[in-house]
């Protein structure tokens, strides 16, 4: 499969006056043409930061892309004037944000808001827009468009709003979606409904789609491909069967562990990962997972693990990887 | 507490109602009821854990919080420790309040950001004339951080200076300074990461079993809720739908809300997800100002009869130790 967006090497860092936190550090990852590809980690690992660089949305001056490459479509999007960058966003790569409230404009109709971009990216006439805005609303189960389309935000319960965000994220038929925790915000039974959709509307429009979440279980369900984040490096990566069957990373390992599962006979103890993430500023020499993890050699306190193939599309970034299913934890 | 008292009472709710009234006032609105809470019963035993799960807006923080009084009911009782809340005087209140106390969703909002951790959890101890000696409050803090897993030094730093999972910790910490019989738990692993949920959890379990504590958990995550509590109860729009030990509610759920809720949640494994069938519930949540008539989830209910437009379904045994409020079963 022909690969869509291609990340090389990114270093993403925020300058503060606590030092430089180095948020996304030297992260490569791809997602090929109509692919559902997955970035986990927990908060601060630097995955939405990953999305945001993507899309040059990073805040500046603090926050700046020090280095790497993210070819779109055989193009550098880090070299595109601001200009160029402007006509991706929205239209060819666009944006689902955790939560809809704050990412809707409250004074504006849902309908200026879906047919703005319908203008702007797309040149339609406000006649043309508003009739593809009730399409749009339709392909996303909200009914009754026209009516639905003069009222504004708050009028909207939070599983509709987020239905908004995603006819709006479609609107100009993009080739890539980054959904940053779309249904966190949502509860369990919203969060199914939304999934689907998500899930029915990539298929049949063949639009890839890079969900970023902290939820394992959501992941399982919708990822085609899981990268696994842990303090600003991608530790673990492989398709998601192969993921959860054959973990081959620490991290991966003790986060699967230490979530309770309903499939699965209840356990007496949870198993945590002692410890929490590291400073961003102040990272460990070696591997940052090093200090909580419980296969630590002393090895892995002096250098740093490369990112190395253990399976057919598999990689990890631990100097454990190949013997890790025999290993007894300490 | 001796072992021996296991099993005996220690809260009681009976027909609990929480109504607020919204609108008509200085911005207008149209005047309306939101039944928040409309009319729940449960009792816990002490040493066990009750779970109270549903999502937003299903009254299960307004349950919470009438039974801590931050809420005055709108009918109903709520007897804890063989004594009605509703009879008390403040004074009286205020001592039983001691014996109950609670721990928060988001642990940064719940402390003062001016406060060491020591102050935060000697306040209490303080305020109440537990430990009135200064210097025996200062060693009863540290003792108190040693419970909830807590360096001694922490007790100097502020709240902004800890993680969130070391912050719920100090929320524990100064529950367990009040020396409670029950703890109100809402959603207390909800705003942690996963990793860090495990250890929160964890701990709630050792403090049980270390102090004898009771708790009324809250929460929306089914999976958690399974694993901490004996009993669980599920909500919907301010009523019980479902109520019965952990076993019986995860193996044999009666109720089909329930049933929705759980088939929902997606499990952490791509093959058993592929192989599960999914029932996804249509629709939303209805307002609680304006709840359905008859059965609350009939709108949504995948075997919803004429009769359940009508009918408000009682909770009732449908099996030995199992309630659930539908007429369907």
């Amino acid at each position: 499969m022909e690969v869509l967006l291609d990340v090389r090497s990114l270093r993403t860092q925020f300058h503060t006056s606590a030092g430089v936190i180095r948020a996304v550090d030297g992260v490569s990852w791809d997602v090929r043409k109509g692919e559902t590809v997955a970035l986990v980690g927990e908060s601060g690992c630097g995955k939405s930061v990953s999305a945001l660089s993507v899309m040059r949305l990073v805040s500046a001056p603090a926050g700046r892309i020090v280095d790497g490459e993210i070819i779109f479509k055989g193009r550098n999007l880090l070299s595109l004037s601001e200009e160029e960058m402007r006509r991706i966003r929205g239209r060819e790569i666009s944006m689902i944000f955790q939560e809809p409230m704050t990412s809707l404009n409250p004074v504006l109709t849902i309908g200026r808001q879906l047919t703005e971009t319908l203008e702007t990216h797309l040149g339609m006439t406000s006649a043309q827009a508003e009739a593809r805005a009730v399409e749009l609303l339709s392909l996303v189960g909200i009914t009754d468009g026209a009516r639905r389309l003069r009222q504004y935000p708050h009028q909207f319960s939070g599983g509709m709003r987020q239905r908004i965000m995603i006819a709006m994220a479609l609107s100009c038929d993009p080739a890539l979606v980054l959904a940053d925790e779309p249904t966190t915000a949502l509860d369990v039974t919203i969060q199914a409904q939304i999934l689907e959709l998500m899930k029915s509307l990539s298929r049949r429009l063949g639009v890839a789609m890079l969900i970023i979440t902290h939820n394992l279980g959501v992941v399982a369900r919708y990822a085609d491909r899981v990268n696994v984040m842990y303090a600003g490096k991608i530790v673990e990566r492989a398709t998601a069967r192969e993921l959860y069957a054959n973990p081959r990373h620490p991290y991966t390992l003790g986060l699967l562990r230490s979530v309770p599962r309903l499939d699965e006979p209840r356990r007496a103890r949870l198993q945590p990962i002692p410890g929490q993430p590291p400073d961003l500023s102040r990272l460990p020499v070696g591997c940052s997972f090093a200090p909580r993890c419980a296969y630590v050699v002393d090895r892995c306190r002096e250098q740093q693990p490369p990112l190395e193939e253990v399976a057919a599309a598999h990689v990890s970034a631990c100097w454990l990887a190949r013997d890790l299913p025999t290993l007894v934890p300490a | 507490m001796t072992s021996t008292d296991r099993g005996e009472v220690i809260l009681e709710v009976r027909n609990l109602v929480k109504h607020f009234q919204v609108g008509g006032g200085l911005f207008g609105g149209r005047p309306g009821v939101v039944k928040a809470v409309d009319g729940v019963s449960f009792q816990i035993r002490r040493g066990e854990t009750l779970g109270l799960v549903g999502e937003s807006g299903c009254g299960k923080t307004t349950t919470g919080r009438c039974i801590l009084r931050l809420e005055l009911p709108t009918s109903g009782e709520v007897v804890f420790e063989g004594r009605d809340l509703a009879k008390l005087s403040d004074a009286e209140l205020r001592a039983m309040r001691r014996r109950m106390q609670v721990i928060f969703q988001d642990p940064y909002s719940s402390l003062n950001p001016r406060m060491t951790v020591g102050q935060i959890i000697a306040e209490p101890l303080a305020v109440h004339s537990i430990v009135p000696d200064r210097t025996a409050r200062a060693a009863r803090v540290q003792e108190l951080l040693r419970h909830a897993g807590l360096l001694p030094a922490m007790a100097r730093r502020y709240p902004h200076e800890l993680s969130g999972g070391q912050r719920q910790r100090v929320g524990i910490a100064r529950a367990l300074a009040m020396e409670p019989s029950l703890i109100i738990c809402d959603e207390p692993v909800s705003a942690l990461d996963v990793s860090i949920q495990a250890q929160i959890i964890n701990l709630l379990e050792d403090l049980q079993a270390e102090f004898g504590l009771t708790y009324l958990f809250i929460a929306h995550d089914l999976s958690v809720v399974r694993h901490i509590s004996d009993r669980v109860a599920v909500m919907y729009l301010g009523k019980i739908a479902e109520i019965t030990d952990r076993k019986s509610l995860y193996e044999d759920p009666q109720h089909p809300y329930t049933k929705a809720l759980l088939s929902a949640v997606p499990i952490p494994d791509p093959a058993v997800e592929a192989a599960r069938e999914h029932v996804v519930l249509g629709g939303e949540v209805p307002s609680p100002l304006n709840p359905p008539s008859g059965c609350v989830f009939h709108p949504r209910c995948p075997i919803a009869v004429d009769e359940c437009r009508r009918v408000v379904p009682e909770l009732r045994e449908i099996k030995p130790g199992h309630h659930a409020a539908c007429i369907r079963l």
